[in-house]
């Protein structure tokens, strides 16, 4: 598990502002509601304060990956015109919400059955090995931070993980390595099938669609 | 097997581009207007002709589920595309988002007409998120080019499309928790009836829909419901799916294929067959996660439809198949399954709740074989307890892996027992 929300810990800044170009976005998601509803806009606005927190966490030293200050959900309460409480339970609610900060580097490891069978006890490990971190856990300079999750939906590209938006795929040991080498580098890493496979198309080759796979060159 | 030209999902390995240019060419939106001009009772008419069944999991037939909605409530109605995925296991919808959100998109609008929607919610799991944006890509072209908006493509209806991402709970899959997670809440299930066709999004009549159900329905509009009710096993389990195969197969895929595939074919023609050859494989989970695990015996025979699976005791599901071979111990298998669960529950009902957390603990115990064997009994009597005693069926899921693990693998619950007893003297 994640680190609980604390209301009164020493990381909450004092306020949130969303900035410009965001309040721009929160009139938009608040107009895809209809009148009066937009309390619906909730979700949409925590993932929009996170993802400003980490635009402006990859400036900070060391470096701050997306969380939702206590302050933003306030800020987000008053906006939408709810009780503060509403959207703590919003927040609190769902996993992807970080209520505490996190490396600039989230690494979530997917260890439902369907990776487990395909090898994730080894990518938890290699993780752990390289990153000299455990479950929930940052590493010193900020930029890794480590979770456990449930199934992401990517199980015939089994075992998998999420690193803040992207899906790296068919990892093994040795791949799960330079998709961290690269990132601790700064550098991004191909998302998807680190096999090279499009999408969740069989290893080998198609089996189904000769025309089209001819077409795309690649039976 | 399942010939090239009645495949409904040309770009599902993403070869070619989800951008509408190429969407037309594969023949998405083609005269959309004229099948919107057949009007609301026909469109039902086919659907129900079709034999679609929902591909989100319960496979509810479509066209009724679309007929419930009513003809004058006064009030907005809503579609509801259900793309949540998130059952273990299953992966299908992700490929249809980001490969062929056209399709999915000209759903929308023919499925909203039919229901009497001026809007449709796509409610995509957050986790999806380079997945949505390209939803997101294809609604603004979709609308740059008149085939949504105002008089969607010159149908004469006007039809929004928007995109809301969710944030990571398992339970907003299912309908009335994905709905209050729509309007803003937790995502926690609201008792039936009032069923969502009544009061649904908003207390508006409301129909959600899987993505897979919503796509498939402009090809079945335009070939016809003849066309797809001869595909597949017979009429109550037609037309194509798409199937995950995931576990140890020599090529794990998604493969749209005909209702009713023996799995022994599926796996064999389209997985490079099980890891080890067909006699190393110990058992499959059908249709995702809460479906209950076939032995080998009933895999050598049985075809993946949604009535032979419920009759050989487990379901179709969303046809995540997830295969297993020897080497693997099923009982952790199934223990991390109810870890999934105990993590997933919305916490609501107190069966639910506290006893998938059981669940978990016993079978972490079951693992290791610290248990006595009279504790197999309770287990499942438990299960029992919670299965049907919730007001969703996360309940029900958590306890039917177990159920299916006791069922067809107690020799091995009972040996690893032994064992352990046996290593602790």
């Amino acid at each position: 598990m994640k680190k609980p929300f604390d209301l009164y810990a020493d990381y909450q800044p004092e306020s949130f502002e969303f900035n410009k170009a965001n309040k721009k976005k929160v009139d938009m998601i608040i107009a895809k509601y209809p009148k009066g509803r937009q309390k619906s806009a909730t979700m949409p606005l925590l993932d929009l304060a996170q993802r400003q927190i980490a635009e402006e966490g990859i400036k900070a030293n060391p470096p701050v990956g997306g969380w939702i200050p206590r302050a933003a959900m306030d800020k987000i309460a008053e906006i939408l015109d709810v009780p503060a409480v509403k959207v703590y339970e919003v927040a609190s609610f769902y996993s992807m919400y970080n209520l505490a900060p996190v490396g600039k580097y989230l690494i979530q490891v997917c260890t439902t059955t369907p990776c487990w069978l395909c090898g994730s006890d080894e990518v938890v490990k290699t993780c752990k090995d390289h990153l000299g971190i455990g479950m929930n856990e940052t590493t010193k300079d900020g930029k890794f931070s480590l979770m456990e999750v449930e199934c992401l939906g990517a199980c015939v590209n089994a075992p998998m993980v999420q690193i803040n938006d992207d899906y790296y795929e068919d990892l093994t040991e040795k791949t799960m390595k330079e998709v961290l080498d690269l990132l601790s580098e700064d550098m991004k890493p191909n998302v998807g099938s680190q096999k090279g496979r499009k999408g969740s198309m069989a290893v080998s080759g198609p089996t189904t669609l000769d025309k089209e796979a001819k077409k795309a060159g690649v039976a | 097997m399942l010939s090239d030209q009645d495949r409904i999902f040309t770009n599902i390995y993403g070869w070619n581009s989800f951008s509408l240019k190429d969407a037309k060419k594969r023949g998405d939106w083609d005269k959309t207007a004229d099948i919107i001009k057949l009007g609301r009772d026909k469109i039902i008419e086919e659907m129900k002709a079709s034999g679609l069944r929902g591909r989100g999991g319960a496979g509810f037939p479509t066209g009724l589920k679309w007929s419930f909605m009513p003809k004058d409530s006064g009030k907005p109605h809503y579609l509801v595309v259900n793309a949540d995925e998130s059952e273990p296991g299953t992966c299908k919808d992700r490929d249809i988002l980001r490969y062929e959100p056209h399709k999915l998109l000209e759903g929308c609008l023919i499925a909203g007409f039919a229901m009497g929607a001026n809007a449709a919610y796509i409610y995509i799991r957050g986790e999806f998120y380079n997945e949505g944006s390209e939803v997101e890509r294809a609604i603004a072209e979709a609308y740059d080019a008149g085939l949504l908006g105002k008089n969607a493509a010159g149908s004469g209806w006007d039809f929004d499309v928007y995109l809301h991402r969710g944030a990571g709970a398992y339970i907003c899959g299912e309908e009335t928790a994905l709905i209050e997670s729509l309007e803003g809440n937790k995502g926690q299930p609201r008792n039936k009836p009032p069923f969502p066709a009544m009061a649904g999004l908003y207390s508006c009549p409301t129909t959600v829909n899987n993505v897979e159900t919503i796509a498939v329905a402009p090809t079945i509009m335009r070939r016809g419901a003849n066309w797809f009710s001869n595909l597949g096993l017979n009429e109550k389990n037609a037309g194509t799916k798409l199937f995950c195969i995931s576990g140890h197969v020599n090529q794990p895929c998604n493969v749209e294929e005909e209702m009713g595939i023996p799995l022994k074919e599926l796996i064999e023609r389209h997985c490079g067959g099980v890891r080890g050859g067909w006699d190393n494989l110990l058992g499959v989970i059908p249709g995702g996660s809460s479906t209950p695990v076939l032995t080998k015996e009933t895999c050598d025979s049985i075809n993946m439809d949604f009535d032979s699976l419920k009759e050989a005791g487990s379901g179709l599901g969303t046809a995540g198949v997830i295969v297993m071979d020897k080497s693997t111990d099923i009982i952790y298998a199934i223990a991390r399954l109810s870890q999934f669960y105990m993590h997933e529950s919305c916490g609501q009902c107190t069966p639910c709740r506290e006893g998938a957390g059981w669940l978990w603990r016993v079978m972490t115990r079951m693992v290791k074989g610290q248990a006595t064997i009279e504790e197999i009994d309770m287990l499942y009597e438990v299960t029992k307890e919670i299965e049907g005693h919730t007001i969703c069926a996360l309940g029900d899921a958590a306890a039917w892996p177990v159920q299916g693990l006791i069922r067809h693998f107690r020799p091995e619950m009972e040996k690893r027992i032994m064992e352990y007893r046996k290593a602790a003297a």
